[in-house]
């Protein structure tokens, strides 16, 4: 290929876009801003002040990470893709629930300081960080992708976009868990044996409507899963920072399916009669 | 050595992304005994954020596509110094590979008469990426994970590798610590599968988390494995550049895909301006036609931005540099354009794009179907890594394999975009099958206590030199800066050899460098860890980078501007010496059958 000239290219130093990008740096408004963390270990703890430099843009893993690097090193937090994607830096910022890399400093009250604590609903492990590994066991429990035997003889499926549509808005899950911090089965009345919580009924959702899918989750739903220990309060919802309507789209749907299933005299002759049916 | 304990395993994977998850299903299948190791939590890996597609010739949306189409553009890509083999076992079984992800419940979108769709994405000459919105990766991980739960697999989260044990010249499995507790851990195992991805932390603007500090390629490196081609590193062309906070996150080559066009602080679509003479053939020289193309007209051809990253990333430096850059020092990325076009383009374009319309949203206050992005170039992958047999990807080290982003190999000078993720499914498959193979003819290995013992002194060392030492931060921002300032993406001989005496520097630091606190989830601690991987990584890059004297996919060297032929017969392997200092060489790359070449003269023309 025909490639760009030196004299196309900084000679000498850093490029021209790296340098740019350096000045930027220069030229943010910078302002000192007060932050309280809660630093400790398996639950002991407190929280601690701390000030640092915020620039325009800022959210508060930025500002977690500034503290870290200059005044606290081992302050500990989960992170991954600071992008919204990963779902790993979630904690609660002025008591709600949060991403920290989605969570901009000029979204919260300026005057104050920002406050950021762990989940509640886990077990605490050391400063932000909690031991999220129970939503690690609870899923292998719920059964698996079961697709119906393929449409063509090469062994794929024929799928219109509309049946994918559907359940695109439950497989955004970035499972930060949220949903589960929020709950009240799971925060308040730790029901952790009985209830699987929102994340994974988002997940079962997700493979009962799944186009390809024939397997029946709906007694496990009811008998194994808790289903009915969720009373719609819609605090998942209102922290699902994908903005997956969890209640109205996957729980009550979910809901139904058990009630059909469970409580239908009529329909449950019918499918005595005529086997498994999948809607 | 202390009790420390013992994990036994046949076969260890290093690594939960794509290919890690990928090899585990494959040596699980099997029936041995199977671990996984990672750094975070599963499913958080890099994978996750991977936003265009997977590319695979299945020739759905385009029947002119075939897996030779993809080969042929998988080396021109990769200027030749690829690793012809992978390139063509490759193409020809990523599209069984994706049809696996949708019998393991992923859902891509689809073509009217309800197939997998495919797009447009820089370099591949037809419509060939199987995506999701822009969400391919996360559906990908997620459907890997939750296959994979199923299989018999045991995970290992948020645990750390050290160092390789070796057995004699066989490998012997992994030291590690737990990041929760900081205990030590052995684990024992017949075979193990680096897939720990990249080096993207070797620099300032980089896509990458903290996670990729060249792991695996260090690690791999010190237990006497070769690397190769270390020099390319791909800078992506379009990351966030404006708020600072987000500068280097990525913008997906998706967005050109559906029909968004870079302009320069004139207005003016720049790439229009200069495209190599390799590509002319295949792409648009006017405006209207590169519409037509993206529209699915199949008798137009791409428009410029659809380039190869390694090109329109130099062509916005170039911009940059001659003062036609925008206000925050990059260029525009116009998706809202399309309204002219067509009708609903908000709405169409927050259906292909959603995560990137939710990103700037938030991020940027920016509505991305009202108004351009300001993008630039980011640190993003990495061509080189860790060399491998392009059959079985075992490395010289016997039970040794690679797979994914931290081999080397299929992608030779230059990645396209897609590629990676086929990359992943295809040799992650391979590594798992052929690591599972290899432990069922080996006897149990046993492991050396001095080994163990060596790097867990090492491990512990900063805690005794206390806080009042250097600090990991300050010496990993040095390091970054050293990386980004001087091998970046304009490359000249005497900022390279600058760089070797920063580095000399930043090493003695690193060895200095003391952290507070103790070893339970200390950040700090981790990051003081990290550091030596990165300072191999880095010393490779720069080494290979420095020998490179000609310009080449990723690898632009100012004083060296032109393509040399000579360069392309040979890849850059570096080793550890005997005397423990780094050594380069030159690998000859074989010969390519008649047959393949044969298929990348046919498309040359």
């Amino acid at each position: 290929m025909t490639a760009p000239h030196a004299d196309e290219a900084t000679t000498g130093g850093v490029d021209a876009y790296t340098a740019a990008q350096t000045a930027q740096d220069a030229a943010v408004g910078h302002r000192s801003r007060d932050f309280k963390v809660w630093r400790g270990t398996d639950g002991v703890g407190e929280f601690r002040s701390y000030t640092t430099e915020t620039d325009d843009g800022m959210v508060v893993l930025d500002a977690i990470h500034q503290i870290q690097a200059a005044q606290a090193n081992d302050l500990a937090v989960r992170w991954n893709c600071k992008a919204g994607k990963c779902g790993s830096c979630s904690a609660e910022i002025n008591g709600k629930p949060k991403l920290m890399c989605m969570t901009r400093l000029d979204e919260l009250p300026a005057g104050e300081p920002v406050t950021v604590e762990p989940m509640r609903a886990f077990p605490h492990v050391r400063d932000l960080v909690t031991d999220v590994s129970w939503n690690f066991r609870v899923k292998p429990r719920i059964q698996k992708f079961t697709p119906r035997p393929p449409d063509d003889p090469d062994g794929t499926w024929r799928i219109q976009q509309r049946d994918v549509d559907r359940v695109q808005e439950f497989r955004k899950c970035i499972e930060c868990f949220l949903c589960q911090d929020v709950c009240h089965v799971l925060r308040d009345h730790h029901m952790h044996e009985q209830f699987v919580g929102p994340r994974f009924l988002v997940y079962a959702a997700a493979l009962e409507m799944h186009p390809l899918d024939i397997a029946d989750r709906t007694t496990e739903l009811k008998e194994e899963f808790g289903i009915g220990y969720c009373n719609i309060t819609k605090c998942c919802t209102t922290v699902c920072p994908e903005h997956i309507t969890i209640t109205d789209n996957a729980i009550i749907p979910l809901k139904e399916r058990v009630v059909d299933k469970h409580y239908d005299p009529l329909r449950a002759l019918v499918r005595l009669v005529r086997g498994k049916r999948k809607d | 050595m202390p009790d420390y304990q013992t994990v036994d395993h046949d076969v260890l994977i290093i690594g939960a992304g794509g290919a890690g998850l990928r090899a585990a299903i494959e040596a699980a299948a099997t029936g041995l005994s199977v671990g996984v190791v990672c750094k975070s939590l599963l499913g958080k890996a890099h994978t996750v954020m991977a936003e265009g597609g997977v590319a695979a010739a299945m020739a759905n949306v385009d029947d002119r596509d075939s897996w030779r189409v993809h080969f042929a553009d998988t080396m021109r890509g990769g200027q030749y110094v690829n690793n012809w083999r992978m390139a063509q076992l490759h193409a020809q079984e990523a599209p069984a590979r994706v049809r696996e992800l949708e019998a393991w419940g992923a859902l891509f979108d689809r073509t009217p008469d309800g197939r997998i769709l495919q797009r447009n994405f820089g370099g591949h000459r037809y419509p060939r990426l199987a995506h999701v919105g822009d969400r391919t990766g996360l559906e990908m991980i997620r459907t890997l994970q939750d296959h994979g739960i199923h299989q018999g697999m045991d995970v290992h989260m948020e645990c750390t590798v050290l160092a390789l044990l070796r057995d004699g010249e066989r490998i012997a499995g992994a030291f590690a610590y737990d990041r929760e507790r900081g205990r030590f851990r052995i684990f024992r195992a017949k075979a193990v599968v680096m897939a720990t991805g990249g080096i993207g932390r070797a620099y300032n603007i980089t896509s990458n988390s903290w996670e990729y500090t060249g792991d695996g390629q260090a690690l791999a490196y010190l237990a006497g494995a070769d690397l190769q081609d270390m020099e390319f590193v791909q800078f992506h062309p379009t990351g966030m550049i404006w708020p600072p906070s987000v500068r280097g996150i990525l913008v997906t080559e998706g967005v050109r895909g559906e029909g968004g066009v870079l302009r320069n602080r004139d207005g003016k679509r720049f790439m229009f301006d200069n495209i190599p003479d390799n590509y002319k053939q295949q792409t648009a020289d006017n405006e209207e036609e590169g519409w037509r193309y993206v529209q699915g007209d199949k008798d137009a051809r791409r428009p410029p931005e659809l380039l190869t990253r390694d090109h329109v990333a130099r062509m916005i430096v170039r911009e940059v540099k001659e003062g036609r850059g925008s206000p925050h020092g990059g260029v525009y990325l116009d998706i809202s354009w399309i309204k002219e076009r067509i009708p609903n383009a908000s709405e169409h374009i927050r259906k292909k794009l959603p995560s990137m319309y939710h990103q700037f949203m938030q991020l940027a206050g920016i509505d991305i179907t009202r108004e351009a992005m300001e993008i630039g170039p980011t640190t993003h992958y990495v061509m080189g890594g860790i060399r491998v047999n392009g059959d079985t990807q075992m490395t010289n080290v016997p039970g040794l394999f690679a797979c994914g982003e931290c081999a080397a190999g299929l992608h030779g000078a230059n990645r396209l975009g897609g590629n990676s993720l086929s990359d992943l499914l295809v040799f992650g498959k391979r590594a798992g099958e052929f690591a599972a193979a290899y432990a069922r003819t080996q006897s149990p290995v046993s492991i050396n206590a001095d080994e163990v013992d060596e790097s867990a002194r090492r491990a512990l060392a900063p805690f005794e030199r206390g806080t009042s030492a250097d600090g990991p931060y300050q010496v990993q921002e040095s390091l970054q800066t050293t990386m980004q300032n001087h091998v970046g993406i304009v490359r000249v001989a005497h900022e390279m050899e600058r760089a070797l005496g920063e580095l000399e520097v930043l090493t003695q630091r690193a060895e200095r460098v003391g952290v507070p606190g103790n070893r339970e989830y200390n950040p700090g601690w981790h990051t003081a860890l990290d550091l030596r991987h990165l300072l191999i990584v880095s010393e490779a890059i720069t080494r290979s980078a420095l020998e490179r004297r000609e310009s080449r996919g990723g690898h632009f060297r100012d004083d060296f501007p032109d393509k040399d032929p000579a360069f392309g017969t040979f890849n850059h392997v570096v080793r550890r010496g005997p005397d423990g200092a780094m050594q380069l060489v030159r690998e000859e790359i074989p010969p390519r059958p008649a047959e393949l070449d044969a298929i990348i003269k046919e498309m040359q023309s």
